[in-house]
């Protein structure tokens, strides 16, 4: 077919320039038509899957929780209420029970693992003044060693109540959360490695001090932002 | 172009003959690196499928209508849109599959497999025939993923589509589920499909030798 | 004339000198049988099954590769039987016999007869097969059993005898490596314990000293290349002295990083295979320091304990870009018509 029209014409007349034209412009509508039909009736239903989700893990991490707002770290330090679908800057989770009472907070924290970044939510709770529940979002350990992380019933242990109480000065943590070797945990604040998953586990307790130092000072110093909305 | 070959075989000959991945060895990236599980790899190959399928018969559609100079422009604007379109509804679909794919659902737009059947044959054929042999590439496709997928997720995990095949005590080969573990699964099956091969061709020569043979 | 006599004609040479690879290949299994025979000493029961297996496994699979592939058997020349015995070696002691066969398996298969058999491949077999067992077993290749335990030779560890496929259990006292301990919690072993092997490590990494006489002995009847251990025991040495100069309580004395782990087993008899290193002198010593510096940064930084595997296959890997790199000049050429 077309094999044989190339063989005999020699050099094929170049098309105009309006031919090109024509093709790209015509092509690129077409598509870009194509995409943002099937955008607009996949959004809101990649918007619900996106907030179930993070419900999901926010409701995980706060046992008692049934409800949550998401508020947003203002740049004079406070929080404030994030209104619609509105996702730009550093936001946290209130969680409130049944009877519409502040259960804590669920925040969001990353750090380096062993293969790559693991990001993960926790609950705080400000009765226990302690993080009493976490979720990995993303982890790409090792299968078989470092995934005990989300596995290993003694580590979840840990965070089922984890003390993170803020300092007399109330700008950081009475006590770091420190990483320590499986089976020597003694203080509320310490968290109990996983033998065989050393630097996962390490970088978990790593990435939650890191975390804690930051927020919960903000937190609990702004503790009438959360209450007064209902 | 073979035109005494029917929709049929154009159909067939991806399946196996010019399997994609076993014979011609195309688009390697998404088949070691997402080939981990059944299930993955069934979904990323279908992904591929579908876009292999769309852009043959939008290519095949429009081939006298794109001038050559801009023909690769234009073909790679029309898989990626395909591409663009698959990303959406997976996320739709499933927030778990579309993680565990990652960015390989996007890198759909540089598996040359799909330029490939664009320029070699949709660009050159009507739409129904490019339709069947878009159809029979993306199916091969899927299906080589597949057994990768299904080999990696039963050594690796001891389970095919999530359900446990084995007792507890199953030792897991975790090395399957990491990414060496996708070329030693591809090796084995591309070693299983030569040696296929090399036995039919050995057994046609030998047929063909006793005709000759016969007729002397 | 005397009938009975043939005469022979053949092509060159005609005078045969030096060592055939059978003598060569017979006479490391030599100097390997006292790092063997301390093995079996300080592990008892479970030494002695992990080598044979390891051995016999190897050994049948090139048996039977060479049968399918109806060529002659190559199973005489003593090299597959090195093959085995160095991969027991690297083996922990306590590993279920499964995966030792299954590896060995993957040793010959995979490291030695799909490059094309002896003096085809790229890499150490018996590093690939340990390479692809601490992949896919990572929790078992990891589990020490202590050396010289009471019952050693009348009992077996429970891991040692699990059914084919199925995880298996461990004892109650494993025991770390020492470099576990430097690694994870910054214990030093005193360096007697480490040179005598009253350690707990891989089959045959534990006695620096067997490991040394067996090196000796080869290098004084010329079968090894002695510049590639010495070049890694130099860089080792240097690289690590200038560390620990720099902060003793963050890195381990050089001492310590020579003789602990699989660094000795590896720089005498696996780095010195004569398939998979250079030719050229220059060429073992860049190879023999490039092993060493590796071998240091993924013990000081990396997320492994150990790293002499790693590092060998490193090594392996550039072997053939050292020889081009180092080629000498051929003599009478000049700048560029030399390289050519």
């Amino acid at each position: 077919m077309s094999q044989s029209e190339l063989a005999t014409a020699p050099a094929p007349a170049a098309p105009s320039i309006w031919h090109m034209y024509r093709a790209m412009v015509g092509v690129g509508v077409f598509c870009g038509l194509l995409i943002v039909s099937v955008f607009q009736v996949t959004l809101p239903i990649i918007e619900r899957n996106k907030a179930e989700a993070l419900q999901e893990a926010i409701f995980e991490v706060l046992p008692n929780a049934t409800k949550s707002t998401t508020y947003r770290l203002t740049e004079a330090g406070g929080f404030e209420l994030v209104e619609g679908e509105d996702d730009a800057g550093r936001l946290v989770y209130a969680g409130y029970d049944d009877a519409e009472q502040l259960v804590g907070l669920a925040v969001e924290a990353e750090g380096m693992g062993y293969q790559d970044v693991i990001a993960l939510i926790y609950g705080y709770s400000f009765t226990e003044q302690a993080i009493v529940g976490i979720q990995v979002l993303e982890s790409k350990e090792t299968p078989g060693l470092g995934d005990k992380i989300e596995t290993d019933a003694d580590f979840l242990e840990n965070f089922k109540s984890l003390d993170v109480s803020v300092g007399e000065d109330g700008s950081a943590l009475a006590n770091s959360v420190v990483p320590v070797k499986h089976g020597e945990k003694t203080q509320p604040w310490e968290v109990d490695g996983i033998t065989g998953a050393t630097i996962s586990s390490v970088a978990i307790a790593n990435l939650l001090d890191r975390s804690a130092q930051y927020w919960v000072p903000r937190i609990r110093n702004n503790l009438a932002d959360f209450q007064g909305q209902e | 172009m073979a035109s005494s070959k029917s929709g049929t075989d154009e159909f067939i000959k991806g399946l196996w003959n010019e399997n994609p991945v076993f014979v011609q060895v195309l688009g390697m990236c998404p088949v070691l690196a997402v080939s981990n599980t059944a299930m993955n790899a069934l979904a990323m190959g279908l992904a591929t499928a579908f876009v292999l399928v769309m852009s043959n018969i939008v290519v095949s559609s429009l081939r006298n209508f794109i001038p050559k100079q801009v023909r690769i422009a234009t073909y790679i604007l029309i898989i990626a849109t395909f591409v663009t379109v698959v990303d959406y509804v997976i996320q739709a679909v499933s927030l778990d599959l579309y993680k565990a794919l990652g960015a390989f659902i996007s890198l759909i737009v540089v598996n040359c497999l799909i330029l490939g059947r664009a320029e070699a044959f949709a660009s050159k054929n009507t739409v129904a025939r490019s339709t069947m042999d878009g159809l029979g590439m993306g199916i091969g496709f899927a299906f080589a993923l597949f057994c990768l997928g299904a080999v990696r997720e039963i050594l690796g995990n001891g389970a095919l589509f999530g359900a446990q095949l084995f007792h507890d005590s199953f030792e897991k080969w975790v090395v399957m589920i990491l990414p060496s573990g996708g070329f030693f699964t591809l090796a084995a099956w591309l070693l299983l499909f030569n040696w296929l091969k090399q036995r039919k061709a050995k057994k046609e020569e030998t047929a063909a030798l006793a005709l000759q043979k016969e007729v002397a | 004339m005397a009938s009975g006599k043939t005469l022979e004609i053949r092509t060159s040479p005609h005078i045969l000198s030096g060592y055939s690879v059978d003598t060569i290949m017979f006479n490391v299994v030599l100097a390997l049988l006292p790092v063997a025979g301390f093995c079996v000493f300080a592990f008892g029961l479970a030494g002695l099954l992990t080598l044979s297996v390891a051995v016999v496994s190897c050994v049948v699979t090139e048996d039977l590769i060479c049968r399918a592939t109806s060529k002659p058997s190559t199973v005489g020349d003593w090299s597959v039987t090195i093959t085995g015995l160095l991969y027991g070696l690297t083996l922990p002691p306590g590993l279920p016999l499964w995966m030792t066969a299954v590896g060995g398996v993957i040793c010959v298969a995979l490291g030695k007869t799909l490059f094309g058999g002896l003096g085809y491949n790229t890499f150490n077999p018996a590093l690939v097969g340990r390479a692809v067992l601490q992949a896919a077993f990572p929790v078992a290749m990891t589990s020490w059993i202590p050396g010289f335990a009471a019952g050693r030779f009348s009992s077996l560890p429970l891991s040692t005898l699990t059914l084919p496929f199925t995880s298996p259990e461990y004892d109650a006292i494993t025991s770390a490596t020492p470099l576990a301990l430097w690694k994870f919690s910054r214990e030093a072993t005193a360096t007697s314990d480490l040179a005598m092997g009253f350690i707990s490590g891989s089959a045959g990494e534990t006695s620096s000293v067997f490991i040394l006489i067996g090196g000796l002995y080869l290098i004084a009847r010329n079968m090894m290349n002695w510049r590639i251990p010495a070049a890694i025991f130099a860089s080792v040495f240097v690289f690590s002295g200038a560390l620990y100069l720099v902060d003793p309580t963050r890195y381990a004395s050089p001492i310590f990083m020579l003789f602990s782990g699989g660094l000795m087993l590896g720089a005498t008899f696996m780095a010195t295979d004569m398939v998979s290193s250079p030719m050229t002198s220059r060429g073992c010593y860049l190879y023999g320091a490039l092993i060493g510096v590796v071998t240091i940064v993924i013990r000081t930084w990396g997320g492994l304990p150990e790293g002499v595997m790693y590092a060998i296959l490193l090594g392996n890997a550039f072997a053939p870009h050292l020889d081009r790199w180092t080629r000498p000049t051929i003599y009478g050429a000049k700048g560029k018509e030399a390289a050519t």
